[in-house]
């Protein structure tokens, strides 16, 4: 029995649905599309997979999944919270379940109409009083209700305390922008956006503009995970897990860690990060690219310091001179991210690091050997770094 | 109050309604057309191409533009001139509501419609609709007030007399609870209603909070065992584990440790922009509130606020903040 989960798993499968604002179809049927598209992908048969795993905000069951793909006989089924956080823990699951032989073949999904049906930040109301509906209470009223209002706290505090200027963000948007412009899939494929139009974007949260925020995305996404040696069989090359966590720290709360000395810091990434780098024996100097949760601008920023690529306050300068771009020391979001391919919570940035191991990103650097994936910024939260197999 | 006897009266007369048509049919002012199609998806938000782009239309299914389903309804319908003809009724519909309303069932609530459609419409389809009571129930006790629920169902057919869907409408003629006597309630201006900020939901752990606002106090909660203060409350200390606590007054001073002018998206119930501010307290907590009283450009890290206790036209109390003077 492995005693860590360093290179135990490997990811051969990915699928997705057509990225839209009206999919016009039920979730469960984005679901069923992505899972069925993923198992093609690592050449397995449905009846092979024996695993699901979801977000707990998922509206599709397991079991619904289970029943319309076709897949056979499940030995695990389990659910991850606190929304985008849970991208990467879904893999950390799913490398639990097979270095530990719970599970061979695991799918992990996410599928949402998140902009036809149930949008994000319209507020939390309920009869059954639950902790999570007490915590919202307290910025609900004061209308705190948006996840751009609660991210827009912490970035104010940020820009003070490390004097980051605006322009970071600009960089950030506008470098994220680029590569989805390659991205057939990406909502703003063929749509390019000058530091002109994203300063020309209103205001949505001060110092949030609208092009600091990410989309709202009706569509699906699936990962196929199995054991290492498995992997060596996969149709396509099989990229290894390095090394994967999760990680919530003192003082978490879901979106409101607003109580902690230091508000210009992401403890939990930093984490998730020194986790994986002890697991996998790897450091920021091996990483080649990255996909760090956009669902907001100053999440990256600030993520490049907590994982280690820059110093701390340093987020600002490094996001500048192309440094996020194909060609620049960290090559970010190559497929749009969160910000301009689509809002598939963070899974369809799993799929895109899956591709940069390949060599098959729309937006390919040169040289690709390790990419770190993040989930989501301000919540219990992952990360892992992807290698060749 | 009806007496027994008026009120079997008032159940003979409205029950005789069921099974008759309103009035005579009603044939659409205009065809089905584009332009109609055109303000409606743009209100709805529809973007689908085969209600307005001919050529994306040519190419689906349909062969050719068709009209969205669930616009049916549109094409016979009054318009402004619906907003008359419950004082002088202008059909049997409205004569049933006003024998109800002059019997003491003001109110008026629509509470479920159900459609089914035969076949997409077309630009150039002539619609009609014939209306019937459906049926009306016996009477019912709803948070609204008793009162009666009204169904009425209506038939659209097309040019050729061809049946092309079907529509129920069900809605709640009632006494309202705590309605002023129907007298009162003659002449004076409609009541408006305002919408109002989103209330806490009440739970065990948050609850005596706002209690104590209500009654005039901002207090934070104290550990009962080692006296570490804490905010959002919570039922345990985590420095102590202990589950004893108890309020603490506070002064209301503090510094401003963070802040967002929000101005999008705008929720109703809220005045815009909204200066949401992070508060350092004097005590040492933190606590999330608003800013008032207080240009958004000279909001400042490190600025002094006082806080007050404001309440909403509705009577809700909450602390919000202002600069300190």
């Amino acid at each position: 029995m492995p005693t860590t989960l360093k290179d135990e798993a490997a990811i051969i499968g990915i699928g997705q649905t057509k990225y839209s604002k009206n999919s016009g179809v039920s979730e469960l049927a984005l679901a069923c599309e992505a899972v069925r598209n993923a198992i093609d992908d690592a050449g397995l048969e449905p009846e092979e997979v024996d695993g699901l795993v979801t977000f707990l905000m998922d509206s599709s069951d397991e079991v619904e999944v289970a029943r319309a793909v076709g897949l056979g006989d499940l030995s695990l089924l389990s659910r991850v919270a606190y929304g985008g956080g849970a991208a990467v823990p879904l893999i950390h699951q799913a490398a639990m379940a097979v270095a530990t032989g719970v599970a061979q073949n695991v799918v992990v999904y996410r599928a949402l109409n998140g902009r036809s049906g149930q949008r994000m930040g319209q507020g939390v109301s309920g009869n059954v009083i639950t902790s999570d509906l007490i915590h919202w209470s307290w910025y609900m009223p004061y209308g705190l209700l948006t996840p751009a209002s609660w991210i827009a706290l912490q970035a104010t505090r940020y820009m003070h305390d490390t004097g980051t200027g605006p322009e970071a963000f600009a960089h950030v948007a506008v470098s994220t922008r680029k590569h989805a412009v390659n991205n057939p899939e990406a909502a703003f494929f063929g749509k390019p956006m000058s530091f002109e139009d994203y300063y020309a974007s209103k205001w949505i949260c001060e110092p949030l503009r609208l092009f600091d925020c990410c989309q709202e995305t009706d569509g699906g996404c699936a990962i196929v995970v199995t054991s290492a040696e498995r992997a060596k069989d996969a149709k396509h090359p099989a990229a290894l897990v390095r090394g994967v966590s999760q990680a919530s720290f003192d003082g978490q709360e879901q979106m409101t860690s607003f109580y902690r000395d230091d508000m210009g810091w992401l403890p939990e990434m930093e984490l998730a990060g020194k986790i994986v780098y002890e697991q996998s024996g790897l450091g920021p100097d091996d990483v080649d690219a990255a996909i760090l949760y956009d669902a907001f601008t100053p999440e990256v920023v600030m993520q490049t310091e907590a994982f280690g690529f820059c110093k701390k306050g340093e987020g600002g300068d490094f996001v500048k001179d192309g440094n996020l771009e194909v060609g620049g020391r960290l090559p970010n979001n190559t497929h749009g991210g969160l910000l301009s391919e689509s809002y598939i919570h963070g899974v369809n940035g799993i799929a895109e690091g899956v591709r940069l191991i390949r060599g098959t990103s729309v937006n390919q650097p040169e040289k690709c050997d390790h990419v770190l994936v993040s989930s989501g910024v301000g919540v219990p939260t992952g990360a892992m770094i992807l290698g060749k197999a | 109050m009806l007496s027994a006897e008026q009120k079997k009266e008032l159940e003979e007369t409205i029950h005789a309604f069921v099974g008759k048509p309103i009035g005579p049919p009603i044939e659409a002012r205009d065809p089905v057309n584009l332009p109609m199609v055109h303000q409606w998806c743009e209100a709805t938000g529809d973007e689908n191409p085969v209600y307005t782009d001919a050529e994306a239309a040519e190419k689906s299914v349909h062969g050719g533009l068709v009209a969205p389903p669930l616009m049916l309804q549109a094409w016979t319908m009054d318009g402004w001139s619906m907003h008359e003809g419950y004082d002088v009724p202008r059909n049997e519909q409205h004569r049933l509501h006003k024998i109800l309303t002059d019997a003491g069932y003001t109110g008026v609530l629509g509470t479920d419609t159900e459609q089914s459609f035969t076949r997409y419409l077309r630009p150039g389809d002539l619609i009609t609709a014939e209306i019937f009571i459906d049926s009306i129930s016996e009477e019912k006790a709803t948070g609204a007030g008793v009162g009666y629920f009204i169904t009425t169902r209506t038939v659209y057919t097309d040019q050729d007399g061809e049946e092309v869907g079907w529509e129920t409408f069900r809605c709640l003629k009632f006494i309202p609870k705590d309605a002023p006597p129907p007298a009162a309630s003659q002449g004076g201006e409609p009541e408006v209603y305002t919408p109002a900020r989103i209330k806490p939901p009440m739970g065990h752990d948050n609850a005596w909070w706002w209690q104590t606002l209500d009654e005039g106090r901002i207090e934070i909660q104290k550990c009962a065992s080692c006296g570490e203060l804490r905010h959002p409350p919570r039922p345990m200390c985590a420095k102590c584990r202990s589950m004893e606590w108890t309020g603490q007054a506070i002064s209301g001073r503090g510094t401003l440790h963070t802040y967002t002018v929000i101005h999008y998206p705008q929720f109703p119930g809220y005045e815009f922009p909204i200066l949401a501010a992070l508060v350092d307290l004097e005590e040492g907590c933190r606590i999330v509130s608003n800013v008032v009283d207080c240009d958004p450009k000279d909001l400042e890290i490190g600025m002094a606020l006082e806080a007050f206790i404001h309440e909403d036209e509705d009577g809700f109390k909450l602390p919000l903040f202002r600069p300190a003077k």
